[in-house]
Order: C-alpha cells, then sequence, then structure tokens
C-alpha cells in the first residue's frame, strides 16, 4: 500500500517553481535536500504502476515501478544531488530551476507507463536543456543551443508521428516492449535515437555540449543521452541492429576524440563511445546484456560526471579548455587532477574501479552471443577509451606542458561533489555486490577473475606502452589550434545553401511569377477586351511582320495599333458578317455530323 | 617563488618508466599462472590482449593523425560567416 508517496518527477518540477522564493543559504539547503527527499520518497513506492491519470481516451501512467526503471530512477537522484553540489556556488536561479527541472523530465520520463506521459517529458527536457546550453551566454552557446534545440524538435516529431501512428494501429499508448513492426515503431525508434546520438545523428551533442556551462554539463552528459538508453532498453531490446549501431558507436567516435582539441568536446565523443557500449548490450537482448547495459549506464553516468566535473573546476578556474591553452595543473589543483584520474581509471575500465565490473558484462555477452565482429569492434573501441579518456584528457589538462597557468584549488562544493562520485567509482568497482543487487535480472557474473583482470590489465598498459613509445618517438599527435568537421557540417554548411537558394532564384522565380500573375496578365486583358477582333487583327500582323519583315506590314501594324482600341476595318459591312456568321455555321454542322458518326 | 612540482624533479621520468617497465613485465608472466577463461580460440594466444592493446592503439593514433585529420581539419573560424 502506498503511503504518501508522489510521482517522482513531482518533486523536481514543484521543487523547481520555489527556488525563486529562496535566497542564500536556506536557497542551498534546500536545492540538496530536493534529490534527498526524492530519493526517500523513490524507496517507498512499491513496483508496479501508480498514479493512472485519465486523458480524453487515454490513461497516463506517471508512475510506472519495476526493477529496470528503479535502478534508473537511483542513480538520477544520486547524480542529481553530485551536481546540484558541483553547482552550488551559482548565483543563477534560472539556471538553477532548468537543471532541476531538466533532472524531473528525465526521471517522468523513466517513471512513465505510457507514451504520451514519455513525449510529454521529452520535450520538457529538451527545452530545459536547451536553456543549460543558453546559460553560458556567449554567441557559441547562443548559436549551439539553437541548432540542440532544432535537431530536438525533429526528433520530437519524429516521436510524435510515431506515437500517433503506434497508437492508432495497435489501439494502445502503454509503453513496453515494443520490437520493430511497422512505421510506427521505426519513427519512435529513429526518435529515441537521435537522443541517443547515433551515428549520423550524433553531431548536436558534440555540437552543443562543449559550450554549456560548466556546472550545467553535469546535467546535459547525464539525462538525455542515459534515459534515450532507458527507452531503448524499455521498447526495443533484442533488435539485432542495434548490435551494429552500438559497436560502430564504441569505434568511430575514438579517432574523433584523438585529434580534438577542446577537452569537452573529447569528452562529448566519449559519450557517445560509451553510449555505444550499452546500446550493443541492449541488442544483444539477453539478460547478462541488459545487466551490463543497465550498470555500464550507471557506472558511466558517475565516472562521466567526474570527468566532466573536474573540466568544469578548470573551466570555471581558468576560463580555458583547450589543450592548447592547458597544461601544469596538477600543480594548483592536486585534488582535481587526482579526482579526473579517478574519472580516467573507472572510465578505461581498470580493476579496482567501477568500469571494469559492468563494461566486461557486455564484452562477455557478446562473445556469448558469437558476436565475432562486433566483439572486436568494442575491444578496439577499449583501448580508443585509454587513449582519450584515461591519458588524453587528465594529461592535457594538469600535466604536459606547463602553461604557467597559477590559479587556485577548485571550491569546495566542487571538490565536495567530486569526491562523493570519485569514492562511489572506487567504492563500486571494488564492491560490486550492491550495484549487481538492482540490477533488472538475477546476477552469476563475476568480475575478478585472475583472468579477467590480466587480459584487461595486458590490454590497458599494453594501449599505455604504445602511447609512450610513440611520445617518444614524435609521432603521438600534438595539440592543435583547428576545428575538426563533424557531420553538423551537414545543416550548418546545408543552411547556409538554403538560406542562398531561398534568397536568390526562389526569391527571383517567386517576383517574376508575381509579376505575370498580378501584373502582366491582367493588362493584357484589359488591353484585349477593348476589341479583341482588332487585338487579334494585329496579334497576327505582328507574326506576319516577324516573318516577312517587309517595310509595308511594319507600317500597317504601326497604324492599326496608333488607332487602337478603335481599327481599320471598322465598320464591317453587313456581307463580311454575314459571311463570318455562315463560316462558323458550317463549321457547327462539320462538327454536328462527324461526332454523330 | 614558484615551487617545483613533483614532475619536474631530475630522474623522476627515468623513475616512472622503469616502474611502468616492471608492471608490464609482470603482465606478461602472470598469464602462464593463471586458468584463462576465454570464449574464442585466439584468446588462448599468448599474450593476445597485449599485443591487440599494443596494436590496437597504433593503428588508432596512425590513422587518426594521417587520415581523419587531413580530412575534417579547418580553421577555428571555419564557421564564422
Amino acid at each position: 500500500m502506498m503511503i504518501n508517496t508522489v510521482p517522482p518527477v513531482a518533486i523536481f518540477i514543484v521543487g523547481a517553481l520555489l527556488i525563486p522564493f529562496l535566497k542564500g543559504r536556506l536557497q542551498s539547503v534546500f536545492l540538496l535536500a530536493l534529490p534527498v527527499i526524492g530519493f526517500i520518497n523513490l524507496i517507498n513506492i512499491p513496483e508496479g504502476s501508480h498514479w493512472v491519470v485519465s486523458f480524453l481516451d487515454y490513461n497516463l501512467v506517471l508512475g510506472k515501478v519495476d526493477r529496470l526503471s528503479l535502478v534508473f530512477g537511483y542513480i538520477y537522484h544520486i547524480i542529481a544531488f553530485i551536481a546540484l553540489l558541483f553547482a552550488l556556488h551559482l548565483k543563477d536561479n534560472l539556471q538553477h530551476m532548468a537543471a532541476v527541472i531538466y533532472a524531473g523530465a528525465a526521471l517522468g520520463i523513466v517513471f512513465a507507463g505510457d507514451l504520451i506521459t514519455l513525449f510529454i517529458f521529452w520535450e520538457v527536457m529538451a527545452i530545459a536543456a536547451t536553456y543549460l546550453i543558453w546559460a553560458r551566454k556567449t554567441k557559441l552557446s547562443y548559436g549551439a543551443g539553437l541548432r540542440y534545440l532544432l535537431v530536438h524538435l525533429f526528433g520530437g516529431l519524429c516521436l510524435l508521428a510515431g506515437i500517433i501512428i503506434h497508437a492508432h494501429t495497435t489501439g494502445s499508448t502503454e509503453f513496453g516492449f515494443m520490437g520493430l513492426n511497422g512505421l510506427g515503431s521505426w519513427l519512435i525508434f529513429i526518435g529515441f535515437g537521435i537522443n541517443c546520438a547515433w551515428p549520423g545523428l550524433h553531431p548536436w551533442l558534440t555540437d552543443a555540449y562543449p559550450e554549456t556551462t560548466a556546472t550545467g554539463a553535469v546535467f546535459m552528459w547525464t539525462f538525455t543521452t542515459k534515459t534515450a538508453i532507458y527507452v531503448l532498453a524499455r521498447g526495443f531490446p533484442g533488435t539485432e541492429l542495434l548490435i551494429w549501431i552500438g559497436a560502430i558507436m564504441t569505434v568511430f567516435p575514438i579517432f574523433f576524440a584523438v585529434i580534438e582539441n577542446n577537452l569537452r568536446r573529447v569528452l562529448s565523443y566519449s559519450l557517445i563511445n560509451q553510449l555505444g557500449f550499452m546500446v550493443c548490450g541492449i541488442g544483444i537482448g539477453t539478460q547478462l546484456s541488459l545487466n551490463g547495459t543497465v550498470s555500464h549506464a550507471f557506472c558511466h553516468i558517475l565516472y562521466k560526471a567526474l570527468l566532466v566535473m573536474s573540466m568544469g573546476a578548470v573551466l570555471h578556474r581558468t576560463g580555458k579548455i583547450n589543450c592548447t591553452d592547458l597544461g601544469g595543473l596538477y600543480k594548483s589543483m592536486p585534488l582535481t587532477a587526482l579526482f579526473c584520474m579517478v574519472g580516467a581509471a573507472s572510465i578505461s575500465a581498470f580493476p579496482l574501479f567501477n568500469g571494469f565490473v559492468s563494461k566486461s558484462m557486455v564484452f562477455e555477452a557478446a562473445a556469448l552471443g558469437g558476436f565475432v565482429i562486433p566483439w572486436f569492434l568494442l575491444l578496439f573501441a577499449s583501448v580508443g577509451v585509454l587513449e582519450h579518456a584515461g591519458i588524453k584528457v587528465p594529461y592535457y589538462a594538469f600535466f604536459a606542458h606547463d602553461r604557467g597557468i597559477r590559479t587556485k584549488e577548485a571550491p569546495t562544493n566542487m571538490l565536495l561533489a567530486m569526491g562523493i562520485a570519485a569514492f562511489l567509482c572506487v567504492f563500486i568497482g571494488v564492491f560490486p555486490g550492491p550495484l549487481y543487487s538492482i540490477l533488472p535480472y538475477p546476477v552469476v557474473f563475476e568480475p575478478y577473475s585472475a583472468s579477467h583482470v590480466v587480459t584487461t590489465c595486458q590490454l590497458l598498459f599494453f594501449g599505455a606502452l604504445a602511447y609512450v613509445l610513440l611520445t617518444l618517438a614524435g609521432v603521438f599527435p600534438s595539440e592543435k589550434r583547428a576545428l575538426n568537421l563533424d557531420a553538423d557540417w551537414f545543416y550548418r554548411k546545408g543552411a547556409n545553401a538554403l538560406a542562398w537558394f531561398v534568397l536568390n532564384p526562389v526569391t527571383g522565380l517567386v517576383t517574376r511569377i508575381n509579376r505575370a500573375v498580378f501584373d502582366l496578365l491582367p493588362s493584357f486583358l484589359i488591353w484585349f477586351g477593348k476589341n479583341p477582333p482588332a487585338a487579334l487583327k494585329i496579334s497576327a500582323d505582328m507574326v506576319v511582320y516577324n516573318l516577312t519583315s517587309r517595310d509595308e506590314d511594319a507600317r500597317r501594324l504601326e497604324k492599326e495599333r496608333a488607332i487602337y482600341p478603335r481599327d481599320l476595318l471598322y465598320p464591317w459591312s453587313i456581307g463580311a458578317a454575314v459571311s463570318f456568321v455562315l463560316v462558323f455555321l458550317l463549321l457547327y454542322l462539320v462538327l454536328y455530323y462527324w461526332r454523330g458518326t | 617563488m614558484d615551487k617545483k612540482g613533483f614532475l619536474e624533479k631530475p630522474g623522476i621520468g627515468k623513475k616512472l618508466l622503469a616502474i611502468f617497465c616492471c608492471v608490464l613485465g609482470v603482465m606478461l608472466v602472470a598469464e602462464f599462472f593463471i586458468h584463462k577463461h576465454s570464449f574464442f580460440a585466439w584468446e588462448e594466444w599468448p599474450w593476445f590482449h597485449a599485443a591487440f592493446g599494443f596494436v590496437a592503439f597504433v593503428v588508432l593514433i596512425l590513422a587518426a593523425k594521417y587520415i581523419l585529420r587531413p580530412l575534417i581539419e579547418r580553421k577555428e573560424d571555419y564557421y564564422d560567416d
């Protein structure tokens, strides 16, 4: 029996609306209390479907609580606490509100039992996220935010169209397993895929995320994409296409990350890479692989937040984020450097860190399923993770060349937030039991076998050896001020081409049509209507003159034009008129008999 | 007034490198003292993961530097028009 619990989303939305009425320390306490109250509320909700509201002919379900939605619910509350703590020094009510609404909308989706509720929170999430990009208040962030919004509105429309078709064909808006059958489910699938940053649909992420505020980034890197993982795991587990989409997602971003200068963009590519492991697990669709996906999402949220926070602290203190501007910061920010390295070790999946205990489940599931090529791609991608997130991010920010930047250690609230995340990364890495116990399916998996530890260490340490040798040989690509193109080129340059096309050929054509229809045609008709036979005569004479070019024809034409609308034949003789009538009667007669036979 | 970081002390690079090489050696030797738990035949090959890690890293760096970078690199103000 439910005792005074409310839908998880409600606490965050109502809480967000109260933020502007509170000030100073009280507001800080309130912000931190929100996820705590939310968490207490969450653990008191029994499994099942709650808060069913009738809307037109449909039932909106605000609380579908089962083991899958609960794991996401737990981690969303934990990360909301960490992210709000990280942002606590901020004196910006709107940013706090947008962040809390964003987290709330993500919870709304995770506990949505029907597609209409899901869609509503899907859109709320897109708008709240856009605000967190714009809150940086730079020209770059304005443009990136606008592109982010447009892409997500498009994705939302795909989803809406899919939901309408799905509801119409199945007669139900319940959100459960769908699988790919029919146009409706395909559109929903693609709508989810845009938020999941599938290859080709991904550039909104690498475009916009590096432009968010230092604190809003923690929310950005967490909610939109992991919510997409959740809905795919709920709606499309075992869809084989996802194995390949996931495998490609793990591999292609690592090449971009090698040469990228902006460290938060490196982390954006890294995010796509990590999502690939989860998408792959959904595609395999076994209990082991889905456990892998969910646990990897859980661990990923923690270590990616940790990395993003460490870069956020660097950005906050130095105002810089490019490899070419940073280096040597371990002297000024030793704790931030330490936390960043914990995040780097976790994402690289070193034993004793949480990435190790979750990623290996997806690997084992791929191997058990006999997916050889995806297995190799995932293994290759694991080495890539070591390169960009394990080595590049901490190395270029905190070590590398000392650029002479001397600043202060990150503010206490930021250090605390990073400390909690770092502690959880190590704790789960050493004691995976509690995490395994909340996964959707029973876990029969032992990450710490000697074989697994040794092979993983070999892979990572010899990858690191390659890094050392390539650096000593001077082959490792140096950091470089540059912009690297990605698929957003198509719509960023495409939009310019479209604007040119509309302004030049299209506008020109429309002007001409406008002139022909509203100007030339009416004036001709008026002219013609004054004396049609004479007008016809003038037209005929024009043709004749054009053919013959004789002076006498020219003179006659000139004369006819000069006296128009009167004409040269006026008045006609009665005989001529009667002859005309007879000719037409004859034509009529011929036509009549010809049609009759 | 600027104190030296611990990584700027003389000889630290060589020490770190020596430790790193020891770890590598231990990883290679350790393989022969454990029971390997493999799914595919090639995982049974000695030092498969070490070799794969090394080769994959080199391939990744070379491909990114010599193939991808020349294709997609532009000036920083490429989109500012």
